[in-house]
């Protein structure tokens, strides 16, 4: 189950499995993934999976592209779309609207729904996270609900504040810090995706899935302030 | 045996001066940037003239300098640019281990040949470990000094100098070893990931026009600029793996070369990537210079980078070697 495999420079090699965002595609990835980290390839640095690709990074001083493609298509061989794992959901309390989700009353608009109803549809399914990737811990999730489906802002933001809920056509997503951003802001999280002061600094991982809970801006309030 | 700890004080931060090792690797996955020394060569040289590991931490210095102050002896070496560093009004050789007195000042003055110069300490840089790595990525606040440049009464502090370090004082690089960094260099580079989104007038292009880089530029990548290089259709692709040296090719037909501060992922077409060896060269200019690309072939990429390797460990023997 491969599409093809390419260089990505010296010391990188990119398998990729489809070129589209959705579940099947990204479980091979997930799954390959995870035979790469227990493969023990000599001179494996790190490998980084996307929505439908993996990106296997080694030491070009201890092994070459060809050798480590060679060890990569035996391992293609073998994977399956079987999960590897069950995946572990997060629940995420997010402040819907007012001053936390600045976009979510044009969100609605478009759907044709109140504010109220448009974060309700966004908190009613399980989403996947695809992969992280922009900015530490940053998550990728999907799908969203077609009706609440809206493209990026025009221009993007200078700054969207940390715990950012953002909707980018079927994809949604969490800012875990400060940043300038494209993303529909609909919402807001007192809960810190990322983190130093803990042992596990990354909250969420690929494969596992997320639910998000409206609460209230009072409740934000006293979340955000537990983690002061 | 170790000489006790030494701390350097900042009388001036200069224009954009950050702690770099060669970067934070394993993390990438959950988002986080590799960063580390645009120009590891130079880095990497620094350290070796004074017996720290490859990977010790140095300054990275861009353009303007920063005024330092030595609280206690050490041995030092500038790699990278020549941004015409002094010390109490002595010029200081470029690719040299020289040793700074207890109480001595370092400084910087005009732009001789680079853009970025890099000060190795023996001992080097120390500080807190953030997932694995000391580089600075400012973009997410992470590394070196709570993940900013370097301000003005910041302190350095520098790891136990081995006694071989102060023995090193006088070890230089040979003169026709040093890179020339030139403001229009050619760089080569390898055909990408998404080499048929392109037009065959792209490629053509890409090898024939010279491309300037533009003042949005940083260590993050170079927003290039020249003739256009046309997609097929799109020039968005489902977001994946991006590495430094990537050249991407959003809408607007000019290409991004990204460089150490780039983020993991990308969604925009990737043309090619430049190879590893010829980094340093790209990693030495700043806005208004430009440069050319020339095509190999990925094999040739790889020759190249170990030659690069055998080449600096001929000259230079990593520490334990």
């Amino acid at each position: 189950m491969i599409s093809r495999m390419i260089q990505l420079s010296e010391y990188a090699v990119t398998v990729e499995f489809g070129d589209t965002i959705d579940l099947p595609t990204n479980e091979l990835v997930l799954t390959f993934t995870g035979a790469v980290d227990q493969a023990g390839i000599p001179g494996l640095v790190e490998v980084v999976p996307t929505y439908r690709s993996a990106t296997v990074y080694f030491d070009a001083r201890l092994t070459d592209a060809i050798t480590v493609m060679k060890d990569l298509r035996a391992l293609t061989a073998t994977t399956t779309s079987a999960p590897s794992r069950p995946p572990i959901t997060h629940t995420i309390p997010v402040w819907y609207g007012g001053s936390a989700g600045p976009d979510l009353a044009d969100v609605a608009r478009q759907a044709g729904l109140t504010p109220l109803e448009a974060g309700a549809l966004h908190a009613s399914v399980t989403y996947r996270v695809f992969m992280l990737g922009f900015s530490p811990g940053f998550p990728y999730l999907g799908p969203v609900p077609a009706r609440i489906a809206t493209p990026r802002l025009p221009t993007p933001r200078r700054q969207v504040a940390a715990g950012s809920v953002g909707i980018a056509g079927t994809q949604t997503g969490i800012y875990p810090q400060a940043s300038p951003g494209g993303w529909r802001i609909i919402g807001r999280t007192p809960v810190l995706l990322f983190s130093l002061h803990r042992p596990k600094p990354f909250l969420l991982a690929p494969g596992d899935q997320v639910r998000f809970v409206p609460i209230e801006e009072e409740v934000f309030k006293e979340l955000s302030g537990d983690q002061a | 045996m170790p000489t006790k700890p030494s701390t350097i004080h900042v009388l001036h931060p200069g224009l954009f001066t950050t702690v770099q090792d060669l970067g934070r690797c394993g993390y990438q996955r959950f988002g986080v940037s590799v960063s580390g020394a645009m120009d590891a060569w130079a880095l990497t040289v620094g350290n070796r003239l004074l017996g720290n590991p490859d990977g010790a931490a140095g300054l990275e210095i861009t353009l303007q300098g920063p005024e330092l102050l030595f609280e206690q002896a050490l041995p030092i070496a500038i790699t990278g640019a020549d941004l015409s560093p002094t010390s109490n009004g002595l010029a200081i050789p470029m690719w040299t281990v020289v040793g700074m007195q207890a109480g001595s000042r370092l400084q910087f003055g005009m732009r001789r040949q680079g853009a970025r110069a890099y000060l190795t300490v023996g001992g080097g840089i120390t500080g807190p470990m953030i997932l694995g790595s000391l580089s600075t990525h400012v973009r997410s606040g992470l590394g070196g000094l709570s993940g900013r440049a370097v301000k003005k009464w910041d302190q350095f502090s520098v790891g136990p100098v081995i006694r071989t370090a102060a023995r090193s004082i006088g070890r230089s690089l040979p003169e026709p070893s040093r890179p020339r960094y030139v403001t229009s260099p050619v760089v080569r580079v390898m055909l990408g990931s998404q080499t048929a989104y392109f037009t065959d007038e792209a490629i053509r292009q890409l090898t024939v026009s010279p491309y300037r880089v533009t003042t949005e530029s940083d260590r993050m990548g170079y927003r290039l600029e020249g003739a256009e290089l046309p997609h097929r259709a799109s020039a968005d692709i489902v977001s994946e793996a991006v590495c430094a040296g990537s050249l991407q090719v959003p809408s607007n037909r000019q290409p991004i070369l990204l460089m150490a501060d780039c983020q993991p992922t990308g969604g925009y077409a990737k043309l090619a990537t430049m190879i590893s060896a010829d980094r340093s060269l790209a990693a030495q200019l700043a806005p208004g210079d430009s440069l050319s690309f020339r095509m190999v072939s990925a094999q040739k990429a790889s020759e190249l980078l170990r030659s690069n390797r055998a080449e600096l460990d001929r000259l230079l023997p990593p520490r334990g070697s």
